[in-house]
C-alpha cells in the first residue's frame, strides 16, 4: 500500500550549503531510490559528512529542498528529533559511553517507546543477535568494546527503531580488511532482510565494489557522477577517474579495459 | 498509512488460528504487548497453533519478535506452530528473528549481601592505601623532575609554566578578591554585632586580622584555588589521557611529568601565595570598611589598632602555609587526571574526586600545621 507513494527515500534538490563565505555544497541535487544501497564518495573535507548531516538537519541550509520519505528537513528540533524516521551509525561509534551496550541499544526505545523492561531486553538481545554478537556482549560498557564490535553496537542502536533509512558515515574505517568485509555482508544482509534505504558516505572501494548498487561522487560541491559501479569506472569526470584509477585502486578495474 | 493492529484467535477443533491484522510495528507496541499477552494462555489448549500472516500490514523487528514468542510459547508447550501466509518482503525478517533469543542467558549469581558489604569495605580500603601510594609516587616522581631540571635548567618549559601562571594565577585575582573582601566584611560584621554585648566592639579588628592572616586567607584562597585550577588541571590530563596524548609524549622520548605535571603544579605553587596575600589584604580592606560603616570605627583607628594587634608572625604563620597547600592541590589533581578511563563518566568522578580530595587534604593539612606552630610557639 505505502509502497507505491514514493520511488524515493531522499530527495536532494538545488542545496547550497555552507559557513560564511566557503561554499561546501554547491547547487546539489540528488535521489536516493528506496530499498538501495547508495554510497557516497568524494575528496576528504570535500563536504561527504557536511551533505549526510545537512539532510538529517544537522546543520543549516542556506538553500534548496530536501525531502526525507516524502516530507521536508528543516534545519530545527522538529525534524531532528523525528526518531524513528532514521537511524545513524557515527563515525566513532558515538556509543554512550556511561551505559551498557544493552542500555545504549535500548536507550531509543525507552525514550520513544511504552514498552515493557522484559520485552525491552528480548528486543536488545535480538538486535545484539541481528548485527552478530551475543547477550553477553550487551553487559559490557563501551571502552570494553573493540573497533569491529564499536561499529556493530553503533549499528544495532541505529536500528534500534526500525528506521527506513539508515545513514552510515564511513562504516568500515578502522577496521581489518576481515572485519571490514564481514561488516559490509553484514550492511547487505540486514538492508535484505529489514527492507533498509542505506545511505553510506565511504572510501573503502571494496565496499563501494561490493554492497553498494549505486554509487555517488561529490566533487566542488555538487554530484558529478552517479550510477552502479561499472558506470562510475566509466566515468570522464577527472576527479572521478583520478578516484577510481589511481594506484590503489588498479585492483579493481575490469581486467578487459 | 499505519492501521490498528488487531489479533483473533478463532479455536477449530484442535487448531487455534492466530490473525494478526494491521501494522504490527514499533509505534504500536503498547497495543502489541497487551494483545499478544491477552492471547498467551489460550496458546496453551490448542494442541496445533496456525499463525496467518496474510492481514499484516507493516511489520518490523518487534512486531515480529512478538509474533515468534506467541509461537516459540506453542512449541515449548509440546504442541505445534505454523506461521503461514508470509509476504514475501516480511519473510527475511521472520526467518532472522527465528534465531535470536535461543540461548538462554547465563544466570548471574547472586552473591551473600553480607560477603558483598564486606569486600566492598575490603575494595575501599585497598582503595585508600592504593591513593595514598599514588599520592607518594607522585611526589616522587615530581621532585624526580625538579632534580632534573636543577641539572638542565633549560629543561624548563618556560613558555607552559608562564601560561598556567597567567592562568591559575593572573585571571583568579578578581574572583579571589571579591570573595575575600566579602568573607572580611562578614565577620567585621558578626564581630561587631556580637561583642557589642560586652562593649568589645574594639577586640574586632584583633579578631579580624589574626583570622584572616593565619587561618582564613590562606585556607579560602586554597580552597577557590582547588575547585577552580584543580578540577581543571584534572579534566584537562584526564581528557588528554582519553585521546591519547600523554602515551604518545611518553613515546616521543619525553617525561609527561616533567612536560605537562611540573609547569602546572610549580604555576600553583607560586600563584598561592601570591593569591593569598592579595585575599588576606582584600579581607582586611572589607573588614575596615565593615568597621568604618556599620562599627563606627574610622580607618585611623582601625589602623592603628591592626598595628598592634597583628604582628609580621601572624602573616609568616599564613603564608608558610600557601605552597605546601598548593602541592596537594596540584598532585592530587595531577595524579587523580591521569587515573582518568576511557568514558566521559569516568572524566567527570575524577574530576570530582580531584576537588573533594584537595579540598579535604587542604583542611588536614592547615590543622596539622596549626599543631605544629602551637608547638613552636608561633
Amino acid at each position: 500500500m505505502q509502497e507505491a507513494a514514493e520511488p524515493f527515500a531522499i530527495r536532494v534538490r538545488d542545496l547550497v550549503v555552507g559557513f560564511r563565505r566557503h561554499v561546501v555544497i554547491d547547487h546539489l541535487a540528488l535521489d536516493v531510490r528506496r530499498g538501495e544501497i547508495l554510497g557516497l564518495v568524494g575528496a576528504s573535507g570535500g563536504g561527504k559528512s557536511v551533505l549526510m548531516r545537512t539532510i538529517i538537519g544537522l546543520i543549516p541550509r542556506q538553500g534548496g529542498e530536501i525531502e526525507v520519505m516524502g516530507s521536508p528537513i528543516n534545519h530545527d528540533r522538529a525534524t531532528r528529533s523525528a526518531a524513528g524516521r532514521w537511524g545513524i551509525l557515527f563515525q566513532q561509534g558515538a556509543l554512550f559511553s556511561s551505559l551498557t551496550v544493552r542500555q545504549n541499544i535500548q536507550f531509543p526505545l525507552r525514550e520513544n517507546l511504552d514498552l515493557s523492561e522484559s520485552l525491552m531486553d528480548e528486543i536488545a538481545t535480538a538486535k545484539l543477535e541481528m548485527v552478530g554478537l551475543t547477550a553477553e556482549d550487551g553487559d559490557k560498557f563501551p571502552a570494553e568494546l573493540s573497533g569491529g564490535m564499536t561499529k556493530r553496537v553503533a549499528l544495532a542502536r541505529a536500528l534500534a527503531l526500525d528506521p527506513a533509512i539508515v545513514f552510515l558515515d564511513e562504516p568500515t574505517s578502522g577496521l581489518d580488511p576481515i572485519a571490514a568485509g564481514d561488516f559490509d555482508a553484514l550492511i547487505k544482509t540486514l538492508q535484505k532482510t529489514l527492507g533498509l534505504t542505506v545511505f553510506m558516505v565511504t572510501h573503502d572501494l571494496a565496499s563501494l565494489n561490493t554492497v553498494c548498487d549505486r554509487v555517488a561522487a561529490l566533487a566542488d560541491g555538487k554530484i558529478v557522477a552517479i550510477g552502479p559501479m561499472q558506470e562510475l569506472l566509466r566515468s570522464e569526470h577527472p576527479w572521478v577517474r583520478a578516484y577510481f584509477h589511481g594506484k590503489r585502486s588498479q585492483m579493481l578495474q575490469p581486467k578487459a579495459s | 498509512m499505519a492501521t490498528v493492529p488487531l489479533l483473533t484467535a478463532t479455536p477449530s477443533g484442535d487448531v487455534l488460528e492466530l490473525r494478526p491484522t494491521g501494522s504490527w510495528t514499533a509505534a504500536n507496541v503498547a497495543t502489541l504487548e497487551r494483545l499478544s499477552s491477552d492471547i498467551a494462555p489460550q496458546l496453551d489448549q490448542a494442541a496445533t497453533v496456525r499463525v496467518d500472516m496474510a492481514g499484516v500490514r507493516e511489520l518490523d523487528t518487534i512486531g515480529a519478535w512478538l509474533l515468534e514468542k506467541l509461537s516459540r510459547r506453542a512449541t515449548s508447550a509440546g504442541h505445534r506452530a505454523d506461521i503461514v501466509g508470509i509476504t514475501e518482503n516480511y519473510a527475511g525478517l521472520i526467518d532472522e528473528l527465528r534465531q535470536v533469543n535461543r540461548r538462554a542467558p547465563a544466570p548471574s549469581r547472586a552473591g551473600n549481601p553480607v560477603i558483598a558489604k564486606l569486600g566492598d569495605i575490603g575494595r575501599a580500603t585497598i582503595g585508600a592505601s592504593e591513593d595514598i601510594t599514588a599520592f607518594l609516587q607522585m611526589l616522587g616522581a615530581l621532585c624526580f623532575a625538579i632534580l632534573g631540571v636543577l641539572r638542565r635548567p633549560r629543561s624548563l618549559r618556560v613558555t607552559s609554566l608562564t601560561y598556567q601562571l597567567y592562568r591559575v594565577g593572573w585571571q583568579a585575582i578578581p574572583i579571589v578578591t571579591l570573595i575575600t573582601f566579602l568573607i572580611g566584611a562578614i565577620i567585621a560584621q558578626q564581630g561587631i554585632f556580637h561583642f557589642r554585648k560586652f562593649g568589645a566592639d574594639s577586640y574586632v579588628v584583633d579578631m579580624v586580622g589574626i583570622l584572616v592572616l593565619r587561618e582564613l586567607g590562606v585556607l579560602i584562597v586554597a580552597i577557590m584555588v582547588a575547585g577552580r585550577s584543580g578540577s581543571a588541571y584534572t579534566a584537562e590530563l584526564g581528557s588528554m589521557k582519553m585521546r591519547e596524548e600523554i602515551d604518545a609524549l611518553s613515546t616521543m622520548g619525553l617525561d609527561p611529568i616533567e612536560v605537562l605535571m611540573l609547569p602546572r603544579i610549580l604555576a600553583l605553587i607560586c600563584a598561592l601565595p601570591i593569591l593569598s596575600f592579595i585575599g588576606s589584604m582584600a579581607a582586611l580592606y572589607g573588614g575596615g570598611l565593615v568597621a568604618w560603616f556599620y562599627g563606627g570605627m574610622g580607618p585611623a583607628i582601625f589602623l592603628a589598632r591592626l598595628h598592634e594587634a597583628v604582628s609580621v608572625t601572624h602573616f609568616e604563620v599564613g603564608i608558610i602555609k600557601a605552597p605546601f597547600m598548593a602541592l596537594v592541590i596540584g598532585i592530587v589533581a595531577c595524579s587523580e587526571g591521569l587515573r582518568v578511563k576511557g568514558s566521559a563518566e569516568s572524566l567527570g568522578k575524577q574530576t570530582t574526586t580531584s576537588v573533594v580530595k584537595s579540598i579535604f587534604l587542604v583542611i588536614v593539612l592547615d590543622g596539622l600545621f596549626a599543631v605544629f606552630f602551637a608547638s613552636i610557639g608561633m
